[in-house]
């Protein structure tokens, strides 16, 4: 079995964003490990991302939401290990991450169910906005309740812990995070081949198509979403234990924007598009942020471009147009 | 006593509702007509306020300021739509949501390099500075009242335009069929460019009138895109009236929310629970007045297409 | 109640503002025959099929279908009872190859499109299904070339394909033969010629020579009315549709 070019480009670029921080580490470059840890947490984000945009072709302008949502599991249920005091609801606090990460992905999918169920009435422009406006209400939320430090967020003082593994080391928690992406990929991959995921793509290119063969594409675009919105949500709880701190700007517009940027930067549907987009996107902030403060200016003016002329983004660029089955 | 405040209130939060408006008018309009949803709306807002703050501190007169934010507004809105915004028109949402996306980060940097980090200020012009008696209330400041009869007057102004000027029958007829209006021989081109510097404009005028009761600072243009987003939703988006509705809903419900939550919620509930839960419910009131509008309406309360 | 016919229309209403675009329609279409629907354009032909399929809502009026009243039913439900569809501007998943999109109705078809793991093209069972409806309308070769690079014809060919493949119970037909040169005009005719042994179709279509070489019953819409319904002769000789519809080709 011959490879195709594209293949060849995901094991390079997997292979890449694993070699280099583990010889980073060797050379006691911990900076460069916190680097690959931060582009690999945030393709997960856009993998999850990618469910409902790349798939289903569903512009969701408020992913930041769920991303927040899952930082703030990991946040939360922190505080009340080092508070001591319970949880609302009977639950308990706690700093295990498997615990954490169930409950982010629960919320997560509970909240994409509710925001879903409702924005998915609609399409379009409608969507778009929607989905933006869900994202604020939660973040005004966030800001103006107290309790878990609102505008100033809320710090996790140790970095949560993962049975077997030292998480305090930068290579040991950048493996696990590489280790969830790698995983989701493979989710995605399969979502995408199999029945689940012919429905889906299906109604992004032809919604009466759909429907004509007897397949609603409600039920099939709010399924992505909610398993959209937990991807994320994972991808929050290991942010928020990256940089041991969540706030409100996890939640922001800003976000959910650059959540599409990554996406678009690497190619829309692509199975490596988010790690590509994310690559670049913290290499040019890294890059370009060493040069001038004004980096997002620069940012700005590529993104421009790619969005103008180069449509398929850098897996496009490099592996021509996308195949299907 | 209770009654002035709350009268109060209600004048702010049409003042709110007529901010709001003329930036839910400008974007619905770009809709309605060109199809294109932009996020850099905001950012028009933003050079309109810079362009008044500068213009009112270097020449000390507002008024010229005024003038000069509709100008720089309307001049950075056809630049913006010559360069980047015509190619966009017959691409899909995400690109245009994505192209204007990276607008919004090149003027939000663009002004932070010109202008530097720190907010300008901007002062209320001296004829419409201090505060008028009304009935109920015993003053209220005089500036935001004209804010409000600014408002009324666009509105009124948008509505002679599009119901009964040669512009406004094109701009009818580029919404129910581009095709058709090429085909009567209009400059398609010409008109989406004059819409959207129209647009823009008025995004600037909000801005500048906004600039002299808060600070003219870089990113004060993006909550107001956000509301003036749930706006056009509720509205119904490329809806002018739409527009108007939706913007008086969004800053009634806003003020009035912020206002009356915390003492409401404070008649079932210890008083200081009930001004954090009041408070962050009133954050959130106007996006649950959306959900629900589109709950029952998913294309909004004046649905502009069938 | 053998004898009842598959489709049912009873007094179908719809109107856009003054325009009566469906005013009184009724129309059945019973097992083994292919019923056909010509008429003027702007007759309202396609606001009828709307109704039919779901993607409109008959303002008043009864539609039946194998036995249910599917009236206020999706576009999704129809579909799932047997309604099987093909569109006149074609309608495929443009990006899917031809053997995908034919596996997309046989999913939708033998069962649940909410499986996650197990990928479509190692699904022997599916792809057999998608290769056997290709190969009965002549598109085996094509199986892998994506719907957006097929020809016209043979995306006509591509939706029959996925109606067949839907099991239909009744085919409805929008201007299967439009945009297809004399060859396939011709290969098609004799394809729908055998597949009303299946199921009954109702055709709308332009093309008077297959029109008349294939119905057993026509009948003719103008201004949203039905004004004649009949045999291929009965047709040809009632003077009401000479004057209104066949007289612009006399």
């Amino acid at each position: 079995m011959t490879l195709s070019r594209e293949t060849v480009i995901n094991l390079v670029l997997a292979l890449a964003l694993l070699i280099v921080p583990v010889v980073a580490s060797q050379m006691g470059q911990p900076f460069t490990v916190t680097l690959a840890t931060r582009i690999a947490v945030l393709a997960l984000a856009a993998t999850g991302l990618n469910i409902a945009l790349g798939l289903g072709g569903l512009v969701s302008f408020g992913h930041a939401a769920f991303f927040g949502i899952g930082g703030y599991a990991a946040g939360i249920l922190a505080s009340h290990v080092f508070s001591g005091e319970p949880m609302p609801f009977g639950f308990e606090g706690s700093n295990q991450m498997p615990v954490i990460w169930i409950f982010a992905v629960m919320a997560c999918g509970l909240a994409g169910l509710a925001i879903g169920a409702i924005s998915l009435r609609t399409s379009g422009v409608y969507f778009i906005m929607i989905t933006l406006a869900f994202a604020q209400m939660i973040y005004y939320f966030a800001v103006s309740w107290p309790a878990y430090g609102g505008e100033d967020g809320l710090s996790i003082l140790v970095r949560n812990q993962f049975p077997g593994i030292n998480t305090m080391l930068p290579l040991s928690f950048f493996l696990l995070s590489y280790g969830v992406l790698i995983v989701c990929i493979g989710l995605f991959a399969l979502l995408r081949n199999a029945r689940f995921g012919t429905a889906l793509q299906a109604a992004r290119q032809n919604e009466v198509r759909v429907a004509s063969v007897g397949i609603s594409p409600y039920g099939i675009r709010l399924t992505a979403f909610v398993l959209s919105a937990m991807m994320t949500g994972l991808a929050g709880a290991l942010y928020a234990d990256l940089n041991k701190f969540v706030s409100p700007s996890m939640l922001s517009w800003h976000m959910s924007g650059e959540l599409i940027v990554l996406i678009i930067l690497g190619g829309t549907g692509r199975l490596f598009g988010p790690v590509a987009g994310a690559m670049l996107y913290v290499i040019f902030e890294f890059a370009l942020g060493g040069i001038t403060e004004r980096w997002q200016f620069f940012l700005g003016l590529i993104l421009l471009g790619v969005v103008l002329f180069a449509r398929g983004g850098l897996i496009g660029l490099l592996a021509g147009k996308a195949r299907h089955g | 006593m209770i009654l002035s405040l709350a009268l109060e209130q209600l004048l702010n939060g049409l003042q709110l509702g007529v901010m709001l408006f003329l930036m839910a008018a400008g974007l619905t309009l770009i809709f309605g007509v060109m199809g294109l949803i932009n996020l850099a709306h905001g950012s028009l807002y933003m050079v309109g306020a810079f362009a008044c703050a500068v213009v009112a501190a270097a020449t000390g007169s507002f008024w010229l300021g005024l003038a000069a934010s509709l100008v720089a507004a309307a001049a950075a809105g056809a630049i913006v739509e010559f360069l980047v915004i015509r190619k966009l028109y017959d691409r899909d949402h995400l690109d245009q949501v994505l192209a204007t996306f990276a607008l919004i980060l090149v003027f939000s940097e663009g002004a932070r390099w010109v202008f530097g980090s720190f907010p300008l200020y901007l002062d209320i012009p001296p004829l419409l500075a201090g505060a008028v008696p009304l009935p109920g209330i015993e003053a209220y400041p005089l500036y935001r009242l004209a804010i409000i009869g600014v408002g009324a007057l666009v509105a009124l102004g948008l509505y002679l335009l599009i119901s009964k000027t040669r512009l406004g029958m094109r701009i009818r007829a580029g919404e129910s069929d581009r095709e058709m209006i090429a085909a009567l021989g209009v400059d398609i081109r010409t008109l989406y460019t004059v819409v959207f510097a129209l647009g823009s404009a008025l995004a600037g005028l909000a801005g500048a009138l906004v600039g002299a009761l808060q600070s003219v600072q870089v990113g004060m243009g993006e909550p107001v895109l956000i509301l003036a987003f749930v706006v056009i939703v509720i509205g119904g988006i490329g809806s002018i009236k739409g527009a108007l509705v939706g913007a008086l809903i969004v800053g009634l419900t806003d003020t009035l929310g912020r206002f009356l939550l915390p003492p409401l919620l404070g008649l079932v509930m210890p008083a200081s629970t009930a001004a954090t839960v009041g408070a962050s419910l009133a954050a959130m009131l106007i996006y649950i007045v959306m959900a629900l509008v589109l709950a029952f309406r998913p294309r909004g309360l004046f649905p502009a297409k069938a | 109640m053998v004898d009842r016919p598959i489709l049912e229309l009873t007094d179908l209403v719809k109107t856009f503002g003054a325009l009566r675009a469906t005013d009184g329609v009724t129309l059945d279409l019973r097992a083994g025959e292919i019923h056909a629907l010509i008429g003027p354009n702007g007759a309202g032909k396609s606001t009828l099929i709307h109704q039919i399929c779901g993607t409109q809502q008959q303002d008043s009026g009864t539609i039946r279908f194998a036995g249910r009243d599917i009236g206020r039913m999706g576009v999704s439900e129809r579909a799932r009872l047997g309604l099987g569809r093909t569109f006149q501007v074609s309608s495929l998943a443009p990006e899917f190859s031809a053997l995908r999109n034919v596996m997309l109705a046989v999913q939708a078809k033998g069962g649940s499109s909410f499986r996650f793991f197990r990928p479509v093209m190692r699904d022997r069972a599916l792809i057999d299904q998608g290769m056997a409806m290709l190969e009965r309308v002549g598109l085996a070769q094509r199986a892998n070339i994506p719907a957006a690079e097929l020809s016209h014809g043979e995306r006509r060919q591509l939706e029959i394909a996925i109606a067949l493949a839907l099991g239909s119970k009744a085919f409805l037909l929008d201007e299967p033969m439009a945009g297809m040169g004399p060859e396939g005009s011709k290969r098609l005719t004799g394809f729908l010629d055998g597949l009303r042994h299946e199921a009954p179709i109702l055709l709308v279509e332009h093309d008077m020579d297959a029109v008349f070489a294939l119905a057993d019953r026509i009948s003719v819409l103008v201004y949203g009315r039905i004004i004649a319904t009949g045999t291929v002769e009965d047709i040809r000789r009632d003077p009401a549709v000479r004057a209104a519809y066949l007289g612009d080709h006399a």
